[in-house]
């Protein structure tokens, strides 16, 4: 489990970036945390001929608030995202999911924008930035260009980004003060990727009802008429057969026993966000 | 004569481990940390496929000299055909490097070196092998059946061997009213020892020698092992284990790898080290655990066993390892399946099948675990078809201390122990009937409770007898220890096994401390090298402590004569007035320390009584107990967990361990072994599993789907110690090590099958996964809604 041979390079700018992504095309690969790109090149799974270390790129490790707007650098590592002392249902539910990705070793160097860029269904930056449907800017030769999470996420391992493109930012409208949310996984062990994942998030001054299930095999799947219901009639409409049915719809090729762990998820994750 | 220690130090103190030293700050000397001048880095390509036939292995003409292929070692290598002495095993080579067909994904192809492992790999994705494909067989169960794919054409199927034993079985199970049938399995398993395999080896120019360092648990019969397939005299041939960063079985036998580093050492005279990577590990190393069981139970309406029939298939891989063989698995299983409990009659066939997977090796506990879960769980259905707490049923059928020494119905002895003491502590102290009156009440939070017992018996340091019966190369005889005190009276001790966690380095120094008086922290125990140490068939089936511990007692207590007799010379009083306590000799008149003795008797021999013994202070002893048919240690496990209906998740919120060891020579060590077996018993039961495709592809490559148990998967787990010393052995010490793995797999699952009993559901495989534990509550509510 060693690597193939390849070229090293850290740019000191996103420009200086592009440029060398510009140079090797598809040959190149992006290094963020190298948590997940690490492991592909010791399996020998990823061979490519140059890697180009963002870690030197510190416009991409700034989180800023303008207005309503909260912009999280692609370079941003899930350990600062959980540090982050923000008391918003935002701030609370950036901050809570961050904690439960991995462990604090992987945490202290996996960077969000990877996360997404990578897009493993059962990536929880995923989930949450489809749940919060984040404007995504991907930074390329000529220019930047904006991208919603719901058409961000193409499949499993597949997205928007093109060979020549770097994610620069995240940008999430921020949840109203009465916003309430919920996130459920079920995983194996502490620490592993989930089976199944469930967000929820509820927000009527901003008119928001979303219900989202992750860890499936392609993008994140919303469920928006059981979210109405949600909305309307609260934890009786998010009874376990009731969830099963919204998933049935949504997803297909769903064993019996895949669907009860997803509609698990989902509806404990309701639940999270109703009786907290 | 000898010192009575007090137990600070001795046999019985917890005495923190010498050896935690170096390597919780990283200092230890594992294969991978060896540093040496021209040393080149060896990567395999293995085979991707399961089964198929090579039509050609080919590689750029250039790399001539760094990568190696069967052709290459055919008259440097003998092949491996592990013999056995077992009627009716049939005989395959297990080649080194792939010949003609590959039958398992992950076989080694072709040799591969290069100065570093990366490059090494370079140059294996340069050998190109020629594969036709041929259908894979990895299921046991079809693998027996006429019309599977063969594993080895010339068998004629696909059994390496078939067992039968039946001891008054149609009388017993006549006219019993009860019949209780089950199938049960448990999944393969990779034993996964922090480090894994590797081997170093060189040409010692001075020494004339071929030095292999290897992570091993048996430096000594690798020796013999290489020596035979290299076809090169033992005395050319120095092993060594360095620190081995466990083994668990897995490093008890003869890899393949191994005969290759050391034929390439050999043949380049140049320093070559292969190690073994996760991912090779898990691909190729799957070799453990897979057995399915069909279990008949005759008893009657008080859930006495009357007789047990059972049909034990051994998913036994594609090869035989070398020195264990097939049969290991298989015949272990079909001895110990009774385990605690009296049973009148028994009838047991065994197959032991050729697949297209790793060759079995015995993985700690040695199909103890498999048996415990099989014979648990059949005991928990005899319990509820008679209506019965199955703690009392179980209390029903234990073997009683009053037996004790007892000859089991497969003809082993049991040496002591009370089986119904350690149940009815287990029950006692998970508290059955406050789980019954909570089971009762229901949980708030929707899951259910259920609570599992197991009993397990530990058969360590199996004697002569076995191992010749199993017609294995060698077989264990007297284990000897080497002692030698120091000039300034410290101590030396060299012993022919080898610690690879055991703790040996610690707990030998008790025993010698207790006889002798020496600080252990001025005792050096020296083990793992061939040219160092006394023969020895090496660390496996929890030996070392009684046979290298009784070795290592008599060769202490001669030195101790030895010491006393000087002693008494220099005190110039009678042999009978002088006494060695405490690491000195007392006489009426004065004392003098083993230091002085030592310093006398290596510098200033004109101070030595004319008679002094020859041997000087240095002996070798060897040791087997009174009667070696094993040192049986014993004990109860009882588990409570919780179900989640829903999410089909097990949490276990209790879990206690009773067990007895005989006498303890470090009880921290023993509890050590308890909280670590179990853990891999937690990872037999809920976690741990190598699925295959049809094709025969593994499919759980990275440790992110081969699912081990970390520190958060543990529960709170209580230890109580109980002590039923052997009357065969050194101090009544029995060996302990595997009893966690034994233990462990069958409380658990009954625990789960407890908790889902009021649904109707009962899982009868390992590991019980949610998703498992899902589908058999499904199945259950489709059975309950046809009916």
């Amino acid at each position: 489990m060693k690597p193939a041979p390849f070229s090293y390079e850290k740019p000191g700018s996103l420009d200086l970036a592009i440029k060398s992504l510009a140079q090797t095309g598809s040959e190149a690969r992006l290094l963020g945390g190298g948590q997940t790109l690490g492991p592909m090149l010791n399996l020998r799974l990823a061979t490519p001929a140059r890697i180009v270390d963002l870690g030197s790129v510190d416009s991409l490790r700034r989180i800023e608030r303008r207005g309503t707007t909260l912009t999280i650098g692609a370079g941003v590592t899930h350990a600062t995202i959980e540090d982050r002392s923000d008391p918003t249902p935002t701030g609370r539910l950036l901050s809570y999911v961050a904690s439960t990705i991995a462990f604090r070793a992987i945490r202290n160097r996996g960077t969000i924008g990877g996360s997404l860029a990578h897009a493993d269904p059962a990536a929880d930056w995923v989930t949450v930035m489809r749940l919060l449907d984040a404007r995504i800017s991907l930074a390329g030769p000529s220019g930047v260009r904006r991208v919603q999470a719901r058409e961000f996420f193409k499949g499993a391992f597949s997205t928007d980004l093109r060979p020549d493109e770097i994610i620069e930012t995240i940008d999430i409208d921020e949840l109203s003060d009465e916003a309430r949310w919920g996130y459920y996984k079920i995983c194996r062990k502490v620490g592993e990727f989930p089976e199944a994942t469930g967000a929820i998030v509820l927000d009527p001054a901003r008119r928001m009802a979303r219900v989202i299930a992750g860890a499936l095999e392609g993008p994140p799947v919303p469920l928006p008429d059981l979210a109405v219901a949600v909305a309307r009639d609260g934890i009786a409409a998010a009874a376990l057969a009731a969830v099963k049915r919204a998933l049935e719809s949504a997803v297909s090729g769903l064993s019996a026993v895949d669907l009860q762990i997803h509609a698990v998820a989902v509806r404990r994750a309701i639940s999270q966000a109703i009786a907290p | 004569m000898t010192s009575k220690s007090p137990s600070d130090k001795g046999i019985g103190a917890r005495l923190p481990r010498k050896e935690d030293d170096r390597h919780l700050y990283g200092h230890g000397n594992f294969v991978g940390d060896i540093h040496m001048p021209g040393l080149q880095e060896v990567a395999f390509l293995r085979s991707p496929l399961a089964h198929a036939r090579i039509k050609s292995v080919r590689f750029p003409d250039q790399y001539r000299g760094r990568i190696f292929t069967a052709s290459d070692i055919e008259t440097g290598i003998k092949p491996v055909r592990t013999p056995s002495g077992v009627p009716g095993m049939k005989f395959a080579d297990y080649p080194a490097l792939a010949v003609k067909k590959v039958r398992m994904v992950g076989e080694p192809i072709a040799m591969c070196v290069a100065p570093s492992r990366a490059e090494a790999e370079d140059l294996s994705e340069l050998v190109v092998a020629e594969l036709e494909e041929l259908p894979a067989i990895v299921d046991a169960i079809e693998a027996r059946r006429s019309g599977a794919p063969l594993v080895h054409e010339e068998f004629g199927d696909n059994l390496f061997l078939t067992t039968e034993v039946n001891t008054k079985f149609d009388e017993a199970a006549k006219d019993a009213p009860i019949v209780v049938k089950r199938e049960l399995r448990l999944a393969r398993q990779c034993m996964s020892p922090m480090e894994g395999k590797g081997s170093l080896g060189y040409w010692d120019r001075q020494a004339e020698q071929l030095v292999l360092y290897t992570s091993t648990q048996a430096p000594h019969i690798i020796r013999t092992a290489l020596a035979e397939y290299l076809g090169i005299e033992e005395g050319v041939i120095r092993v060594i284990a360095p620190d081995v960063g466990g083994g668990f079985g897995g490093k008890s036998v003869l890899q393949p790898e191994e005969l290759l580093i050391a034929w390439l050492a050999l043949t380049r005279k140049q320093p070559v080290r292969w190690t073994e990577d996760r991912r090779e590990h898990l691909i190729a190393a799957a070799n453990a655990r897979e057995h399915h069981y069909l279990m008949t139970a005759y008893a009657d309406r008080r859930g006495r066993i009357l007789a047990l029939d059972a049909e034990i298939t051994v998913n036994a891989g594609a090869y035989s390892a070398w020195p264990v063989s097939v049969a290991l698995e298989a015949l272990h299983a079909q001895s110990n399946l009774p385990g605690c409990y009296n049973i009148q009659g028994y009838r047991c066939r065994t197959f032991s099948v050729a697949t297209n997977k790793a060759a079995v090796v015995p993985y700690r506990g040695v199909a103890k675990p498999g048996v415990g879960v099989a014979m648990e769980l059949t005991l928990d259905a005899v319990a509820h078809a008679v209506g019965r707490e199955p703690a009392d049923v179980r209390l029903e059928n234990l073997i009683p201390a009053s037996a004790m020494p007892f000859n089991t119905i497969t003809g082993g002895h049991y040496d002591s122990g009370d089986y119904p003491g350690c149940l009815r502590t287990a029950v006692n102290h998970i508290d059955l009937p406050a789980i019954r009156a909570r089971q009762k009440a229901g949980e708030t939070d929707g899951r259910l409770i259920g609570v599992g017992f197991s009993t397990y018996t530990e058969t360590t340091a199996l004697g002569t007898r076995v191992f010749v019966f199993l017609g294995w190369p060698f077989a264990p005889g007297l284990e000897q220890a080497n002692l030698r005190i120091t000039p300034d009276g410290g101590l030396e001790i060299r012993v022919g096994i080898q610690s690879h966690g055991q703790g040996s380095e610690t707990t030998l120094s008790q025993v010698a401390y207790d006889v002798l008086g020496i600080d252990p922290a001025r005792t050096k125990v020296v083990h793992g090298d061939t040219a160092l140490t006394p023969y020895s068939t090496g660390t496996y089936d929890s030996r070392n402590m009684v046979m290298a511990g009784g070795a290592v007692a008599l060769t202490a207590r001669v030195l101790a004569e030895r010491i006393r007799r000087i002693g008494a010379h220099l005190l110039q009083c009678r042999l009978e007035e002088a006494e060695l306590q405490d690491g000195t000799v007392r006489g009426p008149r004065g004392q003098v320390s083993i230091r002085e003795i030592a310093s006398t008797s290596y510098y200033r021999p004109d101070q030595l009584p004319t008679d002094v013994d020859r041997g000087g202070l240095e002996a070798t002893v060897g040791y087997k107990p009174k009667v070696d048919s094993g040192a049986i240690g014993c004990g109860a496990h009882a588990a409570l967990v919780a179900v989640d209906p829903e999410s089909g998740s097990v949490d276990i919120l209790d879990y206690v361990i009773v067990e007895d060891c005989g006498t303890m020579v470090n009880p921290m060590i023993v509890e050590g072994q308890a909280y670590g077996g179990t853990a891999q018993g937690i990872g037999t039961a809920l976690y741990e599993e190598m699925p295959y495709d049809a094709a025969g592809q593994p499919l759980a490559s990275t440790l992110a789907d081969y699912l081990l148990p970390g520190a958060p998967e543990m529960p709170p787990m209580r230890i109580v110690h109980m002590e039923s010393p052997s009357p065969y052995t050194e101090y009544g010490i029995k060996g302990v090590g595997e009893a966690g793995t034994i233990g462990a797999p069958g409380a658990i699952l009954g625990a789960i099958n407890d908790a889902l009993r009021p649904l109707g559901a009962e899982i009868l495989e390992t590991p019980a996964t949610p998703r498992r534990v899902i589908d058999a509550i499904m199945r259950a509510k489709i059975r309950d809604a046809a009916a």
